[in-house]
């Protein structure tokens, strides 16, 4: 396409970008300023993912692009044809033909490996914010690790439904230094955190904040000695391909209150049907 | 034992002197005038020995009362404690140590009982034991018992003195300040207000704790119980009083 | 008969704390030391420095001059230096020293609690911020500490905008002393609340000095509140310290020219 530069930003801010994600590779779980461009989308839509991609992304990188898992709900679609457009860079569903995949709210079931990158936007950067509302003070409370207000979160869970509630942007701490929002994915997708072999970033538009974590780092769930972490479960398994190990999203059928549980990571499911046929 | 002859060792030594002691308090508010209260006062006083201040009523005997206990700070002269294995000199006692003081050696029975309101009257009667880590159940069946010696009526023990009589006060206050029982007792008028039965009830508290080796300095106006608990009479009225007849320079605003 | 043991070790040292915010406005040139299981009050009105001293005292606040040195006992410093200088040490340390084995409660609650989480997660905070990870014994000691402070230990996951002023005080009192600080630091503890409040209040405060051995540093204006809770008394005017002594001394034998106008203006009822 004429008149965009590769990808769509300019080469210098990739570069202060690349910059950043650098700096957030070598402190893992750190949040690092970026000087944050406007986007051709509103913010909420993934401009910090996008900003994220654009940045790393080659010309050679096969691209995979999903929300809440699919690759054909329109944050996906939209994210996808931009970087067609701007990058020309082949686009993939299979999780395992990706170099590159930028996420909304999950990680894939197919686990990733060495040399491929997780990409995920992020509303809410700070995961202390939900109790100090100043930007200032939550510094000062990641460089002196004072993390005791993380634990009051979850005790109010405890306190209030009888087990930790939070069930999605559930804390974590990353190779026991810095605790981390890991953004709206659910907690179910947690462990796969722990250990990665694969790269992964994470980018705020609004905040205009960066982080990562690097591959094989240790992830830890907070929780309490007597309310260990837990993932959900589900008494269904996936109604299209039979699963009963992955996350599963409810789908009113009808107006008749028809419901059913399927994968909510579509490739996944697809290929398992493959599989299976 | 070892060898000990004759008298009780706690009798063979005085438990307090008092040499010299002036005291002087300068008003600012009222244009810096200045009032001797107190010239040359020395004393002696024995461990067991109850010793009564004797003087013109309105002198100001409390004063030196209020000196002994830190109230009132000590211009100059000198007070004295003396213990088996040394001096302590109270006009040179760091602050912070008059604490421990109170707590373990100086026992005050004041003229007006003040405390924290609505704390119950046991309870304020047992904080003295408390302050020293006693044991919470000893504590208040030791104040229990001595507040049925002093004829205070079981109903009031659980109540806040706030609202009692004075005669009622007052026995909770004698009662907070014999359960200590501290070696040396200060008593200010301990019997101002209370019926002949009471009285007679703390004459025989004296009487204990003269038996026990205290040592105690008590201004008493009726001259009835002056003369059962008194020891020595000390007249003052050479060494206080002077200038005005101003013996509470001070407002007690707070008593 | 012995002589008693009055000797108590120095926990904290001040030496020529300023803080001027302009001429007479703050605190100069304040010298005290705080003997381990003192109460020491600092008297005085509005505006005579008595607050901004408690905010340097307290680690809140850096002074223009002077030091605060913090004597820990030997069992608390654990091989560490025996003699922290509050200003000194890094912040990380400060903060630490703060939290963990100092207190403060402020005159309106609101300040010390987190008001929308439960009881028992303010009190556990302190607690957790230890590292204490097992819900079931922050839950007990939550329990435990209510009851010490006389609330209902059945109101555990009522929020304290739910409560009276009185009751958010003592849970501000449990949440701070939950940690068993061995210095606390109190503003006008009981300056917010009704005068039936505050003679519990008070109470309260004398009994848990005594039961778990705290020294305390008490800012208040009140000289009944001083009287009650304090065993010496520093008496401030226009930033500077002008009469200290023991509470006694200073309210019935006032030395200062200021200090007999202060005690003499007390209204009794």
């Amino acid at each position: 396409m004429n008149g965009y530069n590769f990808a769509y930003l300019d080469e210098q801010t990739k570069r202060m970008i690349r910059r950043a994600l650098l700096k957030a590779v070598a402190i893992p779980g750190y949040q690092v300023p970026f000087g944050g461009r406007e986007m051709p989308m509103p913010y909420g839509w993934g401009t910090g993912g996008v900003q994220l991609t654009a940045s790393i992304l080659g010309a050679d990188d096969i691209l995979k692009v999903i929300d809440q898992g699919a690759d054909d709900t329109t944050n996906a679609v939209s994210i996808r044809h931009f970087f067609q457009r701007v990058a020309g860079v082949e686009t993939t569903t299979a999780t395992t033909a990706a170099d590159v995949i930028q996420t909304r709210h999950r990680i894939p079931e197919t686990p990733l490996r060495a040399g491929q990158i997780l990409v995920f936007q992020v509303p809410i950067p700070e995961p202390l914010r939900f109790i100090e509302p100043s930007e200032q003070e939550t510094r000062l409370m990641h460089a002196l690790e004072e993390y005791g207000v993380m634990h009051v979160k979850l005790y109010e869970d405890i306190a209030r439904y009888g087990h930790i509630a939070t069930t999605y942007a559930y804390p974590v701490k990353v190779d026991g230094r810095y605790v981390m929002d890991p953004s709206p994915i659910p907690k179910f997708d947690n462990p796969k955190l722990d250990g990665n072999p694969a790269l992964m970033l994470f980018g705020a538009g609004r905040e205009k904040r960066l982080y990562a974590i690097p591959p094989y780092t240790r992830v830890e769930s907070l929780d309490f000695e007597d309310h260990p972490f837990e993932v959900q479960r589900w008494e269904h398994a996936c109604a299209l391909c039979g699963s009963d190990h992955s996350y599963l999203d409810e789908v009113i059928t009808d107006d008749q209150g028809g419901r059913m549980f399927v994968c909510s990571d579509t490739d996944y499911c697809q290929s398992r049907r493959g599989e299976v046929a | 034992m070892l060898s000990e002859t004759g008298a009780s060792p706690k009798r063979a030594r005085p438990r307090l002197t008092v040499a010299g002691l002036h005291k002087r308090f300068l008003l600012h508010g009222q244009g810096g005038v200045e009032i001797d209260v107190m010239r040359d006062l020395s004393l002696t006083l024995q461990a067991g020995e109850c010793l009564v201040l004797a003087g013109r009523s309105g002198i100001g005997k409390s004063t030196l009362l209020k000196m002994l206990y830190g109230d009132y700070r000590i211009d100059q002269g000198r007070i004295r404690l003396h213990f088996d294995d040394g001096d302590l000199d109270l006009e040179t006692l760091p602050t912070y140590a008059w604490h421990g003081l109170r707590r373990d050696v100086i026992g005050y029975v004041s003229q007006f009982l003040r405390v924290v309101p609505r704390v119950a009257a046991v309870d304020v009667v047992m904080e003295p034991l408390l302050a020293r880590g006693a044991d919470e159940a000893d504590s208040r069946q030791r104040a229990e018992t001595l507040l049925a010696r002093l004829n205070l009526p079981e109903r009031l023990w659980q109540l806040p003195p706030g609202t009692f009589s004075g005669g009622e006060q007052q026995r909770v206050n004698i009662a907070r300040g014999f359960i200590g029982e501290h070696p040396l007792l200060l008593l200010d008028e301990p019997t101002a207000s209370l019926d002949a039965a009471n009285r007679d009830v703390v004459i025989a508290l004296i009487g204990e704790a003269k038996a026990r080796g205290t040592a105690m300095l008590g201004i008493f106006h009726d001259e009835d119980v002056r003369e059962r608990v008194a020891d020595r009479l000390l007249p003052l009225d050479g060494s206080l009083g002077g200038l005005s007849n101003a013996s509470q320079p001070c407002r007690e605003s707070l008593s | 008969m012995k002589k008693p043991v009055l000797e108590r070790p120095v926990l904290l040292d001040v030496q020529g704390i300023t803080r001027l915010y302009g001429p007479a406005k703050g605190c100069e040139a304040i010298d005290f030391q705080l003997h381990a299981g003192e109460v020491l009050g600092i008297v005085g009105e509005s505006g005579s420095g008595k607050s901004t001293l408690l905010r340097v005292l307290a680690g809140l606040e850096a002074p223009d001059a002077g030091q605060v040195l913090y004597r820990r006992q030997a069992d608390d410093a654990g091989g560490e230096d025996a003699e922290l200088d509050l200003y000194a040490i890094g912040e990380a340390r400060r903060r630490a020293l703060l939290r963990l084995e100092w207190g403060l409660v402020h005159q309106n609650p609101r300040d010390g609690l987190r008001m929308g989480v439960s009881a028992g997660a303010n009190i556990g905070e302190r607690l957790m911020a230890q590292g204490q990870r097992h819900y079931g014994q922050l839950r007990a000691s939550g329990q435990a500490w209510m009851r010490q402070v006389e609330l209902d230990p059945g109101r555990i996951d009522d929020a304290p905008r739910t409560f009276s002023g009185g009751m958010q005080q003592r849970l501000q009192i449990a949440r701070t002393l939950v940690t068993r600080p061995r210095l606390v630091f109190m503003d006008e503890p009981t300056g917010g609340l009704d005068v039936s409040v505050q003679a519990r209040l008070l109470d309260m405060l004398r009994t848990l000095v005594r039961q778990l051995g705290l020294s305390v540093v008490l800012v208040t204006h009140d000289l009944a509140v001083a009287r009650l809770l304090a065993h010496r008394l520093l008496v401030m005017r226009r930033g500077q310290v002008v009469e200290t002594g023991l509470t006694d001394q200073i309210l019935d034998d006032p030395q200062h020219e200021y200090t007999q106008l202060l005690v003499s203006s007390v209204l009794t009822p």
